[in-house]
Parts: C-alpha cells; sequence; structure tokens
C-alpha cells in the first residue's frame, strides 16, 4: 500500500554543488571591457550596454530618465519610427532603462540578425539629436502618466518611503513632479548625453548562442567611440528625515492602505550583507516566510506581503512593503513589528532554518538556469565591484549560518524604533 | 522541435513527458480543464478562489507548500477564463516530492474550514488590489459585460462581484473538486532532465491509484452574433479620458486565429505599429494606446484602449482611431510589414521556448486545447498568413455592428 503520509526521500538542496559559469572577458580597442556567456539551446541572445549615466550624474531632475528615453527618438540619418521599424523588422527588442548610478541600452534578438541591427544601436549611442518635438510629445505623455500613477496608494507609498529614509535631494530618494517634467529641455539632455553616452564609462555583457566572430562585431562596432572602461561614482550624503511615523491620506475613497516600514541598511560589501539574505527570507523574503504565514495565511489581510533590501550600489534600505485592506492596516502594522519581536528573542528551529536553506539554494540554482541568468549573476558581481568568491560566500553563508547568528542580526537590525513607518490609504 | 512523449493511464490521466538534459532543474505542470467559464453565474470567481484552496492541504498532506520548499522547490498557479494551471519546478534529484504534492490534491483536498474562510479574504484583499483600488480598474468588468450576452466570459476570472467570493460555502468547494479535478480533466507534463520510462514509473506509482472519477461535459451557452454596435460612458474619479473599443474574434482553434494576431501586432506592437505612430506620435491624440486580443478558447475580444490627451475631444480620438481602421480595412498591408509580423512571432517565440518552464506549460495548454503538438506547428501557421486572409479578416472583424465601446471620462 502506497505511504501518502510521509514525503518521499530528498536530497537536501544545501548538499548541491553550485557553480557559476565563468565568463570569456574580451577588451575591445578602446578599453570597453565585454563580458560573455556563451550558452543555450535557442539561438537568441541579449546585448546590454550598461553607461554610468544614471539619475545620480544629472544636474536637474528627470533629465537621465527623459535622456535614456530619447536615444530612440531620432538620430541624424533616422526617425523615430525608422528606429523602432528597423528593430522591429528583424523581430528584435531594443529597450532603454535607467537607474540611480546606471543608464543601459539592451538588445534581445535572434542570433543571426546582429550585424544588421549593431549600427543602428552605435547610431543611438553617438549620434542622438533629441528633437524638440520628440521631448514635447514626452513630456506630456510622462506627465498624464504620472498623474494616474499618483492616484494609486502604493505608487506615493514607494516615493514617499525612500525620501524619508535618504532624503529628498539623495538620487536614491528624489523623485520627479510634473514641474520637473515642464522644465526639461533638449539643451540639459544633450548635455547628458554628450558627457555619460558619447563619452561616457561603459560595460558590456552579453549572453546566448553568441556568434563566433562576437568580439570582432563588436570591436568594429564600438571599439573606436570615444566611450570609455571603468566606472564613475558619486558619495552622497544621506539626508534622513527626522520624523519616522506617517499616515498620509491620498485617495478619500481607497479601500487598501500601502503600508511601507523600513530603515537603511549597509550595502553589499558590509558582512552582514549575506547573513541579511538569510534573515530576510525566515521574515518575509518568500511564500513561506513568516510574514506570509501570519498576514496572508492565518489572517487573510493582504493579498501578499514582502520583505527585501533595495538593490543600491551604495548604502542602502530594508523594507517591509504590503497593501491590507484599510480596517485592518493598523493590525498589519503590529504583526510585522510582532514577528520582529520573535525573531529577537526566539531562536529559529532547525526544522524550518534547514527549509529556508533548501529554499535559497533550489532558488538558485533554478535562477541559474538559461544564458541570461547566468549573465544577470555576473553583471551583479561585475558592477558592484565583487568578485567570483563572493557568489561562493554567499552560498556558504545560506548553508552554515546558525539560529545564534540570525538572533543577533535580528537584535541589531530588527529593532522597531529604527524604523521609518507609513500608510498612505 | 519540441521534443515530447505521451501516455495516458487507466484512470484518464494524460501524461507528457519533455526532455531537456540541460537543466538541472525538473519542472511538473498540472492543468486542470476548468475556468471560470464553468461557474454559475450567481458563483463567480470560484474556480480561482479554488486554486487558493488547492494551497491549503490535501487529504493526506497538511501543507503543500512546506514539503516542496524543504525540497528546494518553488511553485505558483494560475486561473483564466479557460483553465487552471499549478506549476512547480525543483531539483530533478528531488522529482518524486512534487509527485507526491500533486498526486494528493488530485486525489482529495483537506476541505478544510479556515483555510476556505482565510483565502476567501486574501482573495477579496486581491480583488480589492487590482480591480477596486485602482484608476480604470472595473473598466474590464464592464466590458466584458457589454460584449458578451451570454456566454461566461461575462465575468472576470477574480469573479463579478466581492459578495460571490464571501458567501462561498465549504459544500460549494467540495462539489466543485469532485466535478472537474478528476484525472480525466487533467493533464500532467513532466519536464527536465527526466527519461519516459522514469515518468512512467512515477506517474503509474502516485497518480495511478486514483479514481477516474467522471469526465466533465461542458455546455456553454452560445453567444449570439452581435447586430447592434453597443456603447457605455462611464464618469469616475480618474485623472484622464480613456477610450476602450472590443470587437469580437474567432476561437483559439480557427485557422483565423494566426490572421488576429499578427492584426493586433500591426496596429500596436511596438514603436513602428501603426497606431502609435499615428495617434500618439503624428497626431498627439492619445498618450499610449494598445491593441491585444484575449486568446481564449472559446470566441473572443480584441480589444483597443487608449488614454486621450487632455483636452482632446473624446469623438475626435474615436474618429481618428477609426480612420486608421478603416484603412487598414481598404489598403490591407504591404509584404514589408507583413514580414515584419513575422520575424516578431518568430523572435517571440524562439524567447518563449527558452525556460524549460514555459515550454512545460504550453506542451500542456496545447494538449488541453486537443493536441500538443501544436507547439510544433504554430511558427509555420504564423509564416503561412498571406496579406490578402488579413486584409478579409480586418474587414470581419472591424464591422460596425460588432463593436463595443467604452467612453471612460474623467469627473474632475
Amino acid at each position: 500500500m502506497l505511504n501518502r503520509t510521509s514525503p518521499p526521500d530528498i536530497k537536501d538542496a544545501i548538499e548541491f554543488n553550485l557553480e557559476l559559469k565563468p565568463y570569456e572577458k574580451f577588451v575591445l580597442d578602446n578599453g570597453v571591457e565585454v563580458y560573455a556567456i556563451d550558452a543555450g539551446a535557442q539561438d537568441v541572445l541579449q546585448m546590454e550596454m550598461v553607461f554610468y549615466a544614471g539619475n545620480c550624474f544629472e544636474k536637474n531632475n528627470a533629465v537621465a530618465t527623459a535622456t535614456s528615453y530619447m536615444l530612440k527618438t531620432g538620430t541624424s540619418s533616422k526617425t523615430a519610427f525608422e528606429i523602432n521599424e528597423h528593430f522591429e523588422y528583424f523581430g528584435a527588442y531594443c529597450n532603454r532603462s535607467c537607474q540611480n548610478e546606471t543608464a543601459s541600452v539592451s538588445l534581445h534578438t535572434l542570433s543571426k540578425h546582429l550585424p544588421v541591427l549593431l549600427p543602428v544601436i552605435k547610431e543611438m549611442i553617438t549620434d542622438s539629436i533629441f528633437p524638440e518635438e520628440e521631448l514635447a510629445i514626452y513630456i506630456q505623455n510622462s506627465k498624464q502618466q504620472l498623474s494616474v500613477s499618483l492616484q494609486k496608494c502604493d505608487f506615493v507609498a514607494n516615493r514617499l518611503i525612500d525620501a524619508f529614509l535618504f532624503g529628498e535631494n539623495h538620487p536614491y530618494g528624489k523623485y520627479t513632479v510634473a514641474a520637473d517634467y515642464d522644465a526639461l529641455t533638449t539643451t540639459q539632455l544633450k548635455e547628458h548625453f554628450q558627457q555619460y553616452y558619447l563619452n561616457g564609462h561603459c560595460v558590456i555583457f552579453v549572453a546566448g548562442k553568441l556568434p563566433a566572430d562576437l568580439f570582432t562585431v563588436l570591436n568594429e562596432q564600438f571599439g573606436h567611440l570615444a566611450i570609455k572602461p571603468g566606472k564613475q561614482q558619486i558619495t552622497n550624503n544621506i539626508i534622513a528625515s527626522a520624523i519616522k511615523k506617517y499616515r498620509i491620506k491620498n485617495d478619500v475613497e481607497g479601500v487598501q492602505g500601502a503600508i511601507r516600514i523600513a530603515r537603511d541598511f549597509p550595502n553589499r560589501l558590509h558582512p552582514d550583507f549575506m547573513k541579511m539574505m538569510v534573515l530576510n527570507a525566515v521574515f518575509g523574503g518568500f511564500f513561506g516566510s513568516r510574514l506570509m504565514s501570519n498576514i496572508r495565511e492565518d489572517k487573510g489581510y493582504t493579498y501578499g506581503i514582502h520583505s527585501y533590501v533595495q538593490s543600491h550600489f551604495q548604502d542602502t534600505a530594508f523594507l517591509i512593503s504590503t497593501e491590507a485592506g484599510k480596517d485592518v492596516a493598523e493590525a498589519t502594522v503590529e504583526e510585522i513589528y510582532k514577528e520582529m519581536e520573535i525573531l529577537r528573542e526566539e531562536l529559529i528551529d532547525e526544522e524550518e532554518l534547514l527549509l529556508v536553506r533548501n529554499y535559497l539554494i533550489g532558488s538558485i540554482l533554478g535562477d541559474l538556469d538559461g544564458p541570461f541568468q547566468i549573465i544577470g549573476r555576473w553583471k551583479n558581481i561585475i558592477l558592484n565591484d565583487l568578485d567570483v568568491q563572493y557568489f561562493y560566500d554567499s552560498i556558504k553563508t545560506i548553508k552554515t549560518i546558525s539560529a545564534e547568528e540570525l538572533k543577533i542580526l535580528a537584535n541589531k537590525y530588527l529593532q522597531p524604533a529604527d524604523f521609518y513607518e507609513l500608510i498612505v490609504i | 522541435m519540441i521534443q515530447y512523449e505521451k501516455f495516458t493511464l487507466d484512470n484518464g490521466l494524460r501524461v507528457l513527458v519533455h526532455q531537456d538534459k540541460s537543466t538541472p532543474m525538473a519542472v511538473v505542470n498540472v492543468i486542470y480543464d476548468v475556468g471560470a467559464r464553468d461557474e454559475n453565474p450567481d458563483k463567480t470567481g470560484f474556480a480561482h478562489l479554488f486554486e487558493h484552496l488547492m494551497f491549503g492541504g490535501s487529504i493526506n498532506i497538511p501543507s503543500y507548500d512546506e514539503p516542496l520548499q524543504v525540497a528546494g522547490g518553488e511553485n505558483n498557479a494560475f486561473t483564466t477564463n479557460d483553465l487552471t494551471n499549478y506549476y512547480c519546478q525543483l531539483p530533478v534529484e528531488n522529482i518524486e516530492t512534487a509527485f507526491w504534492l500533486e498526486s494528493d490534491r488530485m486525489l482529495s483536498l483537506a476541505f478544510d474550514a479556515k483555510s476556505l474562510a482565510v483565502q476567501r479574504k486574501v482573495v477579496c484583499e486581491e480583488f480589492k488590489e487590482h480591480y477596486i483600488n485602482k484608476p480604470y480598474g472595473d473598466v474590464w468588468h464592464k466590458m466584458r459585460e457589454l460584449s458578451y450576452i451570454r456566454h461566461p466570459y461575462r465575468w472576470m476570472t477574480i469573479g463579478k462581484e466581492l459578495k460571490h467570493v464571501e458567501d462561498v460555502k465549504l459544500q460549494d468547494v467540495k462539489d466543485f473538486f469532485l466535478k472537474h479535478y478528476t484525472p480525466a480533466n487533467a493533464v500532467l507534463v513532466v519536464a527536465g532532465n527526466v527519461t519516459l520510462d522514469a515518468v512512467k514509473i512515477l506517474a503509474q506509482k502516485w497518480f495511478g491509484p486514483i479514481a477516474a472519477g467522471d469526465k466533465y461535459q461542458r455546455n456553454l451557452p452560445i453567444e449570439p452574433v452581435q447586430t447592434v454596435p453597443r456603447f457605455l460612458e462611464v464618469k469616475a474619479k480618474v485623472p484622464i479620458d480613456a477610450l476602450y473599443k472590443c470587437w469580437h474574434i474567432c476561437s483559439r482553434l480557427d485557422k483565423r486565429y494566426y490572421a488576429t494576431e499578427l492584426i493586433t501586432e500591426i496596429l500596436s506592437g511596438g514603436g513602428s505599429s501603426r497606431l502609435f505612430q499615428a495617434l500618439v506620435k503624428e497626431k498627439k491624440l492619445f498618450s499610449n494606446i494598445d491593441c491585444s486580443h484575449s486568446g481564449s478558447t472559446d470566441a473572443g475580444l480584441l480589444s483597443i484602449e487608449g488614454k486621450l490627451v487632455k483636452g482632446v475631444s473624446m469623438k475626435d480620438a474615436e474618429a481618428a482611431l477609426m480612420e486608421e481602421i478603416y484603412t487598414l480595412q481598404q489598403k490591407g498591408i504591404s509584404e514589408k510589414e507583413l514580414q515584419k509580423v513575422k520575424n516578431k512571432t518568430e523572435s517571440m517565440l524562439a524567447f518563449e521556448d527558452m525556460s524549460v518552464m514555459s515550454r512545460a506549460t504550453n506542451l500542456a495548454m496545447y494538449e488541453l486545447l486537443g493536441d500538443a503538438n501544436l507547439i510544433n506547428t504554430e511558427l509555420d501557421k504564423y509564416q503561412a498568413v498571406t496579406s490578402e486572409e488579413l486584409l478579409n479578416e480586418s474587414k470581419a472583424i472591424f464591422h460596425e455592428n460588432n463593436c463595443n465601446t467604452i467612453y471612460y471620462y474623467s469627473n474632475n
């Protein structure tokens, strides 16, 4: 008779040996570094050019994001339509994104089309002209989008909590208001482009089924440009808000409250960072976490609740985030603090800790599946000035950190007095 | 070409095996042939609520998630108007854990009253988060009710109203399980570094003993052909006026489906698409405009939605949109434009196939449609679409009497 009550034998995931496939590295003639992962069964690849051109370098609010967006709105020989049509005709996707320090231009394509696509990327990053009319459309549509977003409690809460944590003048804390869009000029964008793209610092990541002549092709297109290797960094002063508790009414008809509870936290270079990955998982980092089990699966106050460390290069923050029913929002906040208290006072039992270790290792194993995921790990390591040992050290931390160490960590970082507390309804 | 093998257990459970030796992970995907279209009109949102309850413990196992996490696995599920899909991914060495968990909840749930009480609340919060506490969040409820008179696509997967979810009783849950969660109504797909023989042994061991149950016979009301255009005006607390238009399209297995999909790409698949170029960039009437289709098993909807630039009148915006549609109906498309959308489709399919999880889920969905091998013939069907078919299809879809329109006004 089949025994359905006891689980089949398993291999503990912590017994798995995880390996990060090494990259190949090329250096273009101008010194720009290219990191490549050649893997995968499908004939597809992704390329990402990372520029140090993010928000922290802009002279006025919204300039970096607008510059990044407008890389696809016209060069001296192509209109926005022609640029888009070129990529789309070959079934390729060319995207821009802008973060705090970096801004990327990325390409996803069938490998066979790479040679006809790269020249247009080169045009975008060397010869964008930022037409007035395109900027006017961008300003108008961004303001409309913003006005819709501002009705959402989660959007408002995300902006405010960052501003409390870092200050409104810090790149991690500032946000865009309609007047910032109105103040944008093509001159500002051209200056930003000139300094941070045309003559900027750049690093390139490529992954997928790579053509044999990849280096030659990349060097032909990008090896003689004025872009430089290395990175550019600015350290900003954090001016956190003096007041810690906020209740904000954004929508009189709102039926949910967006809850954000957050504190400062060091970046990846700090020894506590990788330990915190494990404590965070126990606390609110995955579906089986304590916050989820208590606040969703036991009380039904919310559809989902998560905690996480923000991914920043510099000093960062630890957050708990959820949208809960309006009437149970305050009760949710109380439960969050109760879960912190339990972690400060009681040791996590071995069974739960093993579950979390296995879950984390299993999810890294699943995450390393495929070339795009592998290059994503490497990008994180390289841009944060870490090395591969960091990856193996984090695996080791997951496998070996003790309940006592986690309790000490909880006492250091899960103190309610250190947290900002915000509910936006 | 995606290779797979198929066998059927005596109780009617169809099993597909897709071998991929390159990954250390295995995917176990179970799809059930039940969605929101199978609900009683007075008890909507049930199929989706039921999906939540599938994680609330089964007859022999108090918790689904914990043993899976112990085995290094992750899982999730989704419900649509047509189907309910459960998937998990875990290291292949531990694959038997997934068989144990999935087979026990196919055998029987625990039907725990507390789980029902909690998940009712969780789903109500999900409802609020996505459809109430969000600008324009109610529009697709209204659009479905406007577009469908009889077919159960009249309501959203989340349900018509909170009350339907709040009123669910444990007996409803039991009845639903017996009716729909039987081996004959399910497809199991196992993907990863696995062999057919090993999967056969595990499937027989864990799923073989489950009683066959009855095969559910779907007999849904047929939606009558729409004969007059329908309109609805909404005034709500949103900052910007928006225009929504929907037209009835063919079912998923109809050969016209492929032309329909390409039409949506031509109209709004990217920065060089027609609606974006004409209405956002050149005429500056909309701040964004999107065209998509529901992709549903039964005859679905093609929809166009856009937000108007402040100061633009609804009539002017709509007229300009319809002008683009008439141009498509009268002049058709060039060979270059057709090639563009075919190329896009080719690369979209290639990117989708990168993930073993997506291959597993697609195999299950195609098998549920009638034949898993559809996964391997889709690209050829898109490639075979001619500009003439596209022209004919655009005339048929965008017929005046086939149209449903919502003017969604800001009352600010």
